[in-house]
């Protein structure tokens, strides 16, 4: 089964293409059906691999399926790796992606771009699924780039909005500051160890000296803060949310914005090697969790509070992963991917039911309408807050948990963040369902739960919200922690936990009250005194309006990279190139002119005037010989 | 005997095209082309076969006394760049079936002219042959671009011909300054590269940076490298669609190839100590060329400076004289080929459509024709080096290499990643993107013939971004081969 990795991303492609082919020409059903269907037969053939990889001793198995580029000693086939790693990813993506596909096919029906769109999310599959089953580096850029392709096709895929397309290219720039980083760490990585498979360079990992990982590490970085949308190179995720709604919790939820921690926990030996990298990305992880969720506490866009709640919830994975606790990362990506998934999902069911509206200070009272909507997002809600037994709380609380054991302070900022988190997320709950509706009423008129293409995916995920905290229940619950278990073969230094059972239950404690009195809190400000966020940003005091503009971080890149990088470039091409370089050139040009002008005048055609000069010629010649 | 062959054949089509008169021309130079075509895909079946067959190379005195002999032959490098040349002619012809040219024979009969001397240039193994070919490819796109360009383009066609001529005079004192170095034991004074490479090695360091300097000059015009540049983009501009693609599609290869094979062997000292200082330069214009190309309204001007940028790469790649940046180089040198020809084609298509370049005019044109908008996309992203197209193997290798050479080098020549994302996803929006803005315009579908021109480019920047192994495999030894030299 294994020697049929290749199907995993080979259905995607397949569908990809009939769709690009004969999407127009299709009917919306059977364009939709086969995008769904792709989808679904790589999540089989993935299930399947994964019960035969978690069966057998082997636990990592390279397929090579041809030889790609080959310079000397430069060897990169086109080749993917099946490990436990590699097949929890690929179960992640193909089966949400397939909830998503079935879900979309309801949302985008009466979209004109219908067949686009599912190519686009083939395409994008396709790509997701070799950046995590590639086995050596350039693979895993492959689909790096690739799925960056895709987000820049679907933040854009309403493309007659510039707005839109603004984002899109902000997005596919940003991705590209990161890319660079990571480009440049392949090559180091090749210089330094002769190769970038794998496996190869994982073993030589310790031969090579520390100051050389640490660079290494510290380029891998830059890519994965790319893509995981982390300070500074965060900003281009909540403009990412022009795109359709599934796309937003595809790509910029559950997939895609992991692919960071996905990259580092394949990395994990040079992180484990070099402790300032690790702070780093520790540091990167928890400011970022704490900044986002600031932001997040005064959005009033439902899918933008989602947005910078990803960002929020991608630092504190960042910031498992700089403690070192690779397997609560990677706990916390799939639970994560469940619930954030969901919620994007219950909010596309919402803005569906709105006509398209997203301003929560213009919905209310929406539980009655959206019943299986409410429902399932309530639980999303309760997962992301870290509430107990919801799926989310167990992942945070591994974080935290080892967190702590690392830095204190870092404990608290996290703490802080997901504090922050229970807040906002609670605070768009109750403005979107409790209370009275506050929209037109036409809207009111027109609400209506969504069809079951849409409802079922979000009952799945559900589900799988609530309970997928059995994946990796503590182990100081005197439980087994299949996560952990899991990815064993995978992470090759481990630290293992030094804190008492006394300390966890503490901590564990401290996170429960937290979230609970921070909820309750929320009650009360918003149902009991029905707080409404403010329409005018005048309105709002000065610290609030810092927050609410998003720190001004947008018009600080603006001011200090878009605009120099623009006037620069006016000057080179309109004083330098123009009246620099090029006018040096004509005054060459204008200079032989010049000279051969006045020779010119010499050939006067005189005789005399020829005789006159050559007699001076001689008598010059006869003057400076007799002087030597 | 094949190289010679196809020569001559081009040479011959174009003496023919004289005497036919009206738009027949085209058809006949198109059937030409596509044998040509023919012929060099039989030339690379052969050299698979058995690389050193006889069949392939030709060897016969011209000027004996002088030791010149009409020597071509193929090796993996000048075999790619043939077939390049051959497979882009037929593409050029067949994408200007749109437009009337004054006098077709003539035009017609020009390109093929050209076509002769660019495989000329790439198979001789003489110097002074080699020599000839460069300065005849100079005549018929002079000509091209003098009576069929358009604004300005006496002034600017004479200042391009003034800038290489100028340019190749350095390599001439350059060549026969190697020759009166070669047979120093013999006494037999000889034009051939082997023998013009043993002369370069023997030189001393002084002597290697006089040779090294004369001919970089040449080649680095005919790229051009920053700051030699200022003829190219008006040039590119001027020039009628069909000489554009043949200045950025094949011409501007020949000072790429010439720096790998006519100077990279000859002066190894010299390029050990002057290589990091001609590098700079390139990597200064990639910088350079792609910060003036985000600010460009004319889009063919805007790809015009995207080439320049491209080629800085290129060549700052084959300055590092390491297996990947003279690989990379090879292959980017295909792949920049064939995609500033598939751009130059839209730029004119454009221009056909809706009679202005001028991205900030234009708008919304993917909503009237997504067929276009889909097709321009790939070429997009073969020019952005996006894996699995074209243009991403060549510029792993390049930066790769130059990395190699000089990591501070390395990471600045990579901010073409960056850089190329900026100019080209703008511009892409810019035209195709948003809402219409010329209202009275009508973007209908394509003609067919630059419908399948274009996508015959997309099949290309596809295939060869997946599987680039054709490509690798003819460079790969012929880049190891040569770079023993440098031993």
């Amino acid at each position: 089964m294994i020697k049929l990795i290749g199907l995993v991303p080979l259905f995607p492609l397949i569908g990809f293409l009939i769709n690009s082919f004969f999407g127009k020409k299709m009917s919306k059903g059977l364009s939709g059906t086969i995008a769904c269907a792709s989808v679904l037969a790589s999540f089989i053939v993935s299930v399947l691999i994964f019960m035969e990889v978690n069966a057998s001793q082997q636990k990592s198995t390279v397929i090579e399926i041809f030889s790609w580029i080959n310079s000397d000693t430069l060897k990169i086939p086109f080749s993917f790796l099946v490990d436990p790693l590699s097949c929890l990813f690929l179960m992640n993506i193909t089966g949400i992606g397939f909830l998503i596909h079935v879900y979309s096919t309801s949302y985008m029906k009466d979209d004109e771009g219908f067949s686009r769109f599912f190519t686009y999310l083939n395409l994008f599959v396709f790509f997701m699924l070799l950046l995590v089953l590639g086995s050596n580096y350039l693979i895993m850029f492959v689909g790096w780039e690739g799925v960056g392709l895709c987000s820049y096709l679907l933040i854009g895929f309403w493309f007659k909005n510039d707005a839109y397309n603004r984002a899109a290219n902000k997005a596919f720039i940003m991705n590209r500051i990161g890319d660079l980083g990571f480009l440049l760490g392949i090559i180091m990585i090749f210089i330094n160890f002769g190769s970038i498979s794998f496996g190869e360079v994982f073993n030589k990992a310790s031969s090579v000296p520390t100051s050389t990982i640490t660079t290494i590490a510290l380029l891998l970085l830059v890519g994965a803060m790319g893509k995981s949308a982390q300070l500074p190179l965060y900003t281009w995720l909540p403009d990412a949310m022009a795109g359709p709604t599934p796309v937003s919790a595809l790509i910029h939820a559950a997939t895609m914005v992991t692919a960071g921690i996905y990259m580092i926990v394949r990395s994990n030996i040079f992180y484990s090697i070099s402790d300032a990298a690790s702070e780093c990305v520790a540091v990167v992880g928890a400011v970022t969790a704490l900044f986002a969720a600031l932001i997040g506490l005064l959005q009033t866009d439902i899918k933008k509070i989602l947005a910078y709640s990803t960002v929020s919830q991608l630092g504190l994975m960042f910031l498992a992963l700089g403690v070192g606790a690779y397997s609560s990362a990677v706990f916390h990506v799939t639970t994560h991917a469940f619930f954030k998934a969901l919620l994007f999902l219950g909010a596309g069911s919402v803005i569906h039911a709105m006509g398209g509206e997203q301003d929560i200070r213009k919905m209310g009272g929406l539980k009655k309408a959206l019943p299986i909507t409410f429902i399932t997002m309530l639980l999303g809600t309760l997962a992301i807050s870290g509430v107990p037994p919801f799926a989310g709380f167990f992942s945070k609380d591994e974080i935290l948990a080892h967190t702590y054991e690392h830095s204190q302070l870092l404990w608290v900022v996290g703490s802080i963040a997901s504090l922050c988190t229970a807040f906002y997320m609670f605070r768009l709950m109750f403005l979107t369902f409790w209370g009275s509706f506050r929209g037109t009423h036409e809207q009111q008129h027109h609400l209506h739960e969504s069809p079951k293409a849409m409802t079922i995916p979000l009952i799945v995920l559900a589900a799988l919200s609530v309970f997928g905290g059995l994946l990796g229940l503590p182990e100081f619950w005197g439980a087994k922690n299949w996560m952990s278990e899991n990815l064993d073969s995978v992470i090759i230094r481990k630290n293992p936990t030094i804190l008492s059972h006394e300390t966890e239950w503490t901590l564990m404690a401290i996170a429960v009250l937290v979230a609970l009195s921070t909820i309750y809190f929320a009650y009360q400000m918003f149902i009991k005194y029905k707080v409404l966020p403010a329409d005018k940003v005048a309105d709002m005091k000065p610290f609030q309006r810092v927050i609410y503009n998003k720190f001004y971080v947008d018009e600080i890149y603006d001011a200090i990279i878009r605009k120099p990088l623009d006037a620069v470039s006016e000057v080179l091409s309109k004083l330098v190139d123009k009246q620099m370089i090029d006018a040096a050139v004509n005054g060459v040009g204008d200079l032989t002119l010049w000279k051969a002008s006045i020779f010119r005048k010499l050939q006067t055609g005189h005789i005399g005037f020829y005789i006159m000069t050559m007699v001076v010629g001689v008598i010059a010649i006869m003057f400076f010989s007799l002087m030597k | 005997m094949l190289t010679g062959f196809l020569i001559i054949l081009p040479l011959i089509a174009a003496l023919l095209l004289f005497f036919i008169k009206g738009e027949g021309a085209k058809k006949v130079a198109l059937i030409f082309a596509l044998a040509e075509c023919g012929i060099s895909l039989l030339a690379y079946v052969w050299y698979r076969s058995n690389p050193n067959m006889e069949a392939l190379s030709l060897n016969c005195n011209w000027v004996e006394s002088l030791g010149i002999k009409f020597a071509v032959g193929l090796d993996g490098i000048s075999l790619l760049m043939v077939l390049l040349t051959t497979f882009l002619v037929p593409l050029i012809i067949l994408s200007s079936f749109k437009t009337t040219y004054d006098k077709p024979n003539a035009f017609y009969g020009l390109i093929l002219l050209m076509q002769s001397a660019l495989v000329g240039v790439f198979v001789a193994n003489d110097g002074f042959l080699f020599y000839v070919f460069w300065e005849l490819a100079l005549i018929p796109i002079y000509f091209i671009c003098l009576l069929w360009g358009g604004e300005n383009r006496a002034r600017i066609t004479f200042k391009f011909f003034v800038y290489t001529l100028f340019g190749s005079l350095f390599m001439l004192i350059g060549l026969i300054f190697l020759y009166n170095h070669t047979g120093l034991d013999t006494g037999i004074k000889s034009w051939a590269i082997n023998d013009l490479y043993a002369a370069g090695r023997s030189l001393t360091e002084a002597q290697q940076t006089f040779v090294f300097w004369t001919i970089l000059i040449a080649f680095a015009i005919k790229m051009p490298i920053f700051p030699l540049h200022t003829w190219q983009p008006d040039t590119y501009v001027t020039a009628p669609t069909p000489g554009t693609m043949l200045l950025a599609g094949i011409m501007l290869k020949m000072g790429t190839f010439g720096l790998i094979k006519w100077l990279l062997p000859m002066t190894p000292l010299a390029l050990e100590k002057w290589g990091g200082v001609a590098m700079g330069f390139a990597v200064v214009g990639i910088i350079y060329a792609s910060c003036i190309a985000i600010v460009q309204k004319d889009y063919k001007r805007l790809i015009a400076y995207s080439s320049i940028a491209h080629v800085g790469l290129i060549a700052a790649g084959i300055l590092s004289a390491n297996q990947q940046g003279v690989q990379g180089a090879v292959i980017q040198m295909m792949s920049h080929g064939i995609n500033v020809v598939g751009l130059f084609l839209i730029a004119d298509i454009l221009m056909r459509h809706t009679g202005t370049r001028d991205i900030t005019k234009l708008g919304g044109i993917r909503s009237m024709n997504g067929q276009f908008g889909v097709l321009f996309l790939i070429i997009m992203l073969g020019a952005v080096a996006l894996p699995l197209t074209n243009g991403f193997v060549g510029e792993f290798l390049l930066i790769n290499g130059v990395f190699k050479f000089n990591a501070w080098m390395g990471a600045f020549a990579a901010l073409t990643i960056i850089l190329s994302a900026v100019y080209m996803l703008r511009s892409y929006q810019a035209i195709m993107l948003g809402e219409k803005k010329l209202n009275e315009v009508v973007f209908g579908s394509l003609a067919d013939s630059d419908k399948a021109v274009l996508i015959i480019i997309c099949i290309a920047v596809i295939a060869i971004g997946v599987y680039p192994k054709p490509l690798n495999d003819l460079a790969e030894p012929a880049v190891k081969a040569l770079l023993m030299n440098l031993k």
